[in-house]
C-alpha cells in the first residue's frame, strides 16, 4: 500500500484543506474571465438564430447548467461510493460539498428551460422523458441533502446519504440519453452529436467558453464549500487555529 | 473477504440492482415514455384508440388553412411516409409554421385528429438568419427543419 501514501496524505484534513485553498484561485480567476468572454460573446456578439431570434441565447446559461447538474451528481455519486468503500471522510465531505451546487444548477436548468419553452414550444412544462428525468435529478439532490440533515451523527449521515447518492447515479445516463431513446419534446444534443455540432462557430465558440467558465466556477465554489465542510468536521482539532493565529502556512 | 472487499461488493451490488430495476421499469413503461406517436405509428394502430394521445410530425407545406373570423386552423401532420389531418382551435406557438415540427395533443375522430393543444418542436440545429437565407438558395434540403421521428435520434 506504499504507493497510495500520497493519496492518504492528500486525504488528511490539513492537507486537503490547504490544497483546496491553493487550487481556488486557479479555478476562480479563469472562471470569471471565461464567463465574461463567453457570456458577452453569446448574449451580445453571437448572431441570432434564424428561427428563434434572440430567444436562443438562453442556451448560454441553460446548456452549461444542464451539464453541471449531471457532472455534479456524478461527482456526488462517485465520491459517495469511494467514501463507502474506503471509509474516506474526505470523499464524504466532497459529496456533501458539491450537492447544493449541483442542486442549484439543476434548478437553474429547469427554470431557464421553462422560460424558453413557453414562447418556443408553447408550454412551460411537458412531461416528456428529458424534462421528467431532470426533475427527478433535482429530487435526488434534495433527498440527499434532506437525509444528511436528518442525522446528528456525521458518520451515520455520511453512510446513509451515500447509499442514496449511489442509487440516484442510475438516473444520470437516463437523462443524457433520454432524447435518443424516446420520442421527446426536448430536442437532441446540439454539441455532442453524430456528425459534429449543429451550430456555426460564431455561436459555438462562446458556448464552449461558457461551458468551461461555468465548470470552473463550479470547481471554485466546490473548493470553498469543501474547506467549510472540512472545518465543520474538524471543529475540535486545533491545527488550523494554530495556523490562523500564528500565521504559519497551512502546509 | 476483507471488510473492504465486502464493502466493494455491496456498492457494486447496489449499482447493479438499481441499474437492473431501472432497466426493467423503463422497458415496462416504454410506451408511456413516448411523448408522441408519429403518423406511421398512428396508421399502424399503435396509438391508443378512443383515448387522447399526442401526435408528432412536420406540418405539410401548403396545408395550413385558417377559418376566417375564428381561431380554427387545419393542417396536415406528416412523417413523409403517412400523414394525418389535424384540426385545432386556439393560439399557436411562435415556432409553428409550415415545414416545422409540431406535437399536437387530442384524439382521432373519423380519421381527423381533433387537437386541444399544439406545441412546436424545435430541432437541435442553430444558424444565423443570413446563413439560413443563403442555404435556402443553394441547398434547400439542408434548411428543411428536422421532423421528429422515432428513428432519428
Amino acid at each position: 500500500m506504499t504507493r497510495l501514501t500520497w493519496f492518504y496524505r492528500l486525504a488528511s484534513p490539513p492537507t486537503s484543506y490547504a490544497t483546496a485553498g491553493r487550487l481556488l484561485p486557479w479555478f476562480a480567476v479563469p472562471a470569471f474571465l471565461l464567463l465574461a468572454v463567453g457570456l458577452y460573446g453569446g448574449l451580445v456578439l453571437a448572431p441570432k438564430d434564424y428561427q428563434q431570434g434572440d430567444a436562443f441565447r438562453i442556451i448560454y446559461v441553460h446548456a452549461p447548467s444542464a451539464w453541471l447538474s449531471l457532472l455534479g451528481y456524478s461527482v456526488l455519486g462517485v465520491s459517495a461510493g469511494i467514501g463507502l468503500i474506503w471509509r474516506m471522510k474526505l470523499a464524504h465531505a466532497l459529496a456533501a460539498a458539491v450537492a447544493p451546487i449541483g442542486a442549484s444548477f439543476t434548478f437553474l436548468c429547469l427554470v431557464t428551460g421553462a422560460l424558453w419553452g413557453r414562447p418556443m414550444w408553447g408550454a412551460y412544462w411537458a412531461w416528456d422523458a428529458r424534462l421528467t428525468s431532470e426533475l427527478i435529478l433535482l429530487f435526488m439532490y434534495l433527498g440527499y441533502l434532506a437525509l444528511r440533515s436528518s442525522y446528528d451523527d456525521l458518520q451515520r449521515a455520511d453512510r446513509a446519504s451515500a447509499v442514496l447518492a449511489l442509487v440516484g447515479l442510475v438516473n444520470v445516463p437516463i437523462i443524457h440519453f433520454s432524447v435518443n431513446w424516446w420520442n421527446s419534446l426536448h430536442q437532441g444534443s446540439t454539441v455532442l452529436r453524430a456528425g459534429g455540432p449543429a451550430m456555426p462557430a460564431a455561436m459555438l465558440i462562446p458556448l464552449l467558453e461558457s461551458f468551461a467558465g461555468f465548470t470552473l466556477l463550479f470547481a471554485a465554489i466546490a473548493c470553498i464549500r469543501l474547506q467549510a465542510e472540512i472545518l465543520n468536521r474538524e471543529r475540535r482539532p486545533t491545527w488550523w487555529m494554530d495556523s490562523a493565529i500564528k500565521g504559519v502556512p497551512h502546509d | 473477504m476483507t471488510p473492504r472487499q465486502r464493502r466493494i461488493t455491496w456498492v457494486v451490488a447496489i449499482l447493479a440492482g438499481v441499474g437492473l430495476a431501472a432497466l426493467v421499469a423503463v422497458k415496462a413503461f416504454d410506451n408511456n415514455l413516448l411523448y408522441f406517436f408519429d403518423p406511421s405509428q398512428v396508421q399502424a394502430g399503435l396509438a391508443p384508440k378512443g383515448k387522447s394521445f399526442r401526435i408528432g410530425g412536420m406540418v405539410t407545406k401548403g396545408s395550413v388553412m385558417r377559418a376566417p373570423g375564428s381561431l380554427e386552423v387545419r393542417f396536415v401532420v406528416t412523417d413523409f411516409a403517412h400523414s394525418v389531418p389535424v384540426r385545432y382551435t386556439g393560439l399557436l406557438p411562435d415556432l409553428f409554421r409550415e415545414g416545422q415540427g409540431v406535437i399536437a395533443h387530442g384524439r382521432l375522430q373519423n380519421g381527423e385528429f381533433m387537437a386541444d393543444e399544439v406545441l412546436a418542436k424545435h430541432d437541435e440545429k442553430y444558424m444565423p438568419p443570413e446563413v439560413a437565407q443563403s442555404l435556402k438558395a443553394s441547398a434547400p434540403a439542408l434548411v428543411t427543419p428536422y421532423a421528429p421521428s422515432r428513428d432519428t435520434p
